[in-house]
């Protein structure tokens, strides 16, 4: 290839070549990728198109108690193309949470998180809490009843702390309830504190995958900084398939951004159309699909303190999951029965369990709630035990597929 | 003998490590000190706790049984003129009840009393849920959430129950009775909210 000048000027000055042969031309990721492996690049495709609407988004909205709802309706019926920005961005939340939990669960089948990518499971968990955070300050912006409640409802967890619970509570709020001086605090976090956090440990999250390398469906080693029969350079290769796959991604993303923006209330719920009023709670608030799974482990423990204990052993039990493990295999493909019906009931209960959030509270769904939250924990408390004690099979000495 | 190992012998590892700890300890004071600006920010302002001056409420306008909701520090405070039949129902609750006696400090002195009030046909109370901060509602009718149901509030959020004192049912989310807000009479149908018994404003 014919370098002109200013490339040769820049190369001597930046080591542009050794960086993109070290990650991406001489990066040799194994060469049996399947379908889940789309997730970690859409989950960078989502985050790109959230941090571009955002700051547009920004330039319209106004963070005041008296103006962030109408800036909203200003941004949806008065700027041009004003609704698109905010459908994608707003589709975008949604989306990057469907992502995440895809890719987090390729991790769990597929053992990503086992010696020695714990450290990339616990950065990535960071990513996902921060990502809530992320989420739950940007839900509050509009101002709408569920925002308000919503905020009400999650600032009130830190009052289960003892003794000092009541004093953190009016700290976060900034007033005795949340007010106007929530929402500007919380519009501060969501455009530049949580964001510039999240790249931060997206950034490290892709330094530590480039030391240890890519697990793969097998689940068994292969070597990043080789070319071998097993391995091929993640470029072009796997350029070219993440390619593909995000045009299939942005046309299933652009068909909901079009046709049903709020997923019949999944992704934009109806009681957020009516403005924040602090003085009447809506009849039923559930949050956003994402979160409800937390939700119902929270509502299915009769006691406040519990239940808020339970959540957080919830997303807890999350990270330390590569210490839980004991299988000597990583992938699912090779672990025994246990583990296989552990990641159905696992499956089953997590999904229960946001669905039980989303609907309104009653008898039976609290004792399936509970039912569900049993075998969430269960999944996670009994895997020392079902991993170590279930026969596995014999591991391929190559890369299968 | 190079210049290099003449310095090696040199170095005065005590000292060194001296230095090192001090700077370090000395450095990481001032930096937890320069947290406090950062983490005081975020309290209340002098505007938001100055927005907490008292309310004065005319009682004159409340029909038996009826609720009025005010405002005062942004939070929801009901006044409810319980009928004799109302006030009638709460001694009969006790043993359904976490804390029918107001052991816990939800409630001014002058209000830990079987009527969480001072005067017992006016109810003053925070109109917010103790367990995540919704707005329970008043329902007054007997039967209305469950058979038993004598009157109270009902939390929507995570089905919280509390009597129409305000004391919270056993086996629910909630762990406390409804707050009850420092307030006094300045006349017989006028109060003041957000200003404690006796104390002068």
């Amino acid at each position: 290839m014919k370098k002109n000048k200013l490339f040769t000027w820049i190369t001597a000055r930046f080591p542009l070549n050794e960086f993109s042969a070290k990650h991406l031309t001489h990066y040799f990721a194994p060469r049996n990728f399947n379908f889940w492996y789309y997730f970690g690049s859409f989950s960078l495709l989502v985050l790109a198109i959230q941090i571009i609407t955002g700051i547009w988004l920004a330039m319209d909205y106004t963070p005041t108690a008296e103006g962030a709802f109408a800036s909203v309706q200003y941004i949806m019926r008065d700027v041009h193309y004003g609704w698109l920005i905010r459908f994608l961005h707003t589709t975008g939340a949604s989306a990057f949470f469907v992502v995440v939990y895809l890719h987090m669960y390729r991790g769990l089948i597929y053992g990503s998180y086992q010696k020695p990518r714990e450290l990339l499971w616990l950065i990535g968990m960071l990513i996902y809490v921060t990502l809530l955070l992320e989420a739950f300050t940007g839900y509050v912006l509009p101002w709408g009843q569920m925002s308000y409640w919503g905020a009400q409802v999650i600032t009130s967890f830190a009052s289960a702390i003892p003794w000092i619970g009541k004093y953190i509570v009016v700290w976060l709020r900034g007033d005795y309830v949340v007010s106007g001086v929530t929402l500007h605090r919380f519009f501060a976090l969501h455009v530049v504190g949580v964001p510039l956090v999240l790249l931060f440990l997206v950034f490290i999250h892709l330094v530590a995958l480039h030391y240890v390398g890519s697990n793969n469906p097998d689940g068994i080693n292969t070597d990043h900084s080789r070319a071998s029969d097993e391995t091929i350079p993640f470029h072009p290769f796997y350029t070219v398939k993440d390619l593909m796959g995000a045009v299939v991604f942005l046309i299933v993303f652009f068909s909901i951004v079009f046709f049903g923006p709020d997923m019949n209330g999944f992704f934009l719920e109806p009681e957020n159309y009516v403005p924040a009023n602090s003085l009447q709670t809506p009849e039923h608030i559930a949050p956003v699909w994402y979160m409800t799974p937390f939700y119902a482990i929270l509502r299915a423990i009769p006691n406040k303190f519990l239940g808020l204990a339970a959540m957080a052993a919830a997303i807890a039990l999350m990270f330390v999951m590569p210490w839980l493990d004991r299988s000597p295999v990583r992938s699912i493909r090779y672990k025994g029965m246990y583990s296989k019906m552990a990641i159905c009931v696992f499956v089953i209960s997590f999904v229960g369990l946001g669905y039980i959030g989303i609907e309104p509270v009653s008898e039976l769904r609290t004792v399936l709630a509970q039912f569900f939250a049993l075998g969430y924990f269960g999944f996670f408390l009994l895997m020392p035990f079902y991993t170590r004690f279930e026969t596995v099979k014999a591991l391929p000495e190559q890369l299968t597929g | 003998m190079t210049s290099k190992e003449n310095l090696e012998e040199k170095v005065d590892e005590e000292r060194r490590c001296f230095l090192r700890r001090a700077t370090a300890t000395v450095g990481g004071v001032g930096l937890a000190a320069s947290t406090l600006p950062f983490i005081s920010y975020w309290l209340p302002s002098t505007e938001t706790e100055a927005s907490g001056n008292p309310v004065q409420v005319d009682l004159t306008p409340l029909q038996p049984t009826q609720q009025l909701t005010i405002v005062w520090r942004g939070r929801p405070i009901w006044v409810i003129r319980r009928t004799p039949e109302m006030l009638a129902t709460l001694p009969k609750l006790n043993d359904d009840l976490r804390d029918p006696f107001s052991n816990e400090d939800q409630q001014p002195p002058y209000a830990k009393n079987l009527y969480r009030s001072i005067k017992p046909e006016f109810f003053v109370a925070v109109g917010i849920c103790t367990h995540l901060g919704c707005i329970p509602t008043y329902r007054p009718d007997v039967g209305g959430v469950s058979p038993s149901w004598l009157g109270g509030f009902y939390c929507p959020c995570h089905g919280s129950l509390y009597d129409l004192a305000g004391r919270v049912y056993k086996g629910v989310p909630a762990p406390k009775n409804l707050e009850i807000p420092p307030y006094d009479y300045l006349s017989d149908n006028m109060i003041i909210v957000g200003v404690d018994q006796g104390q002068k404003t």
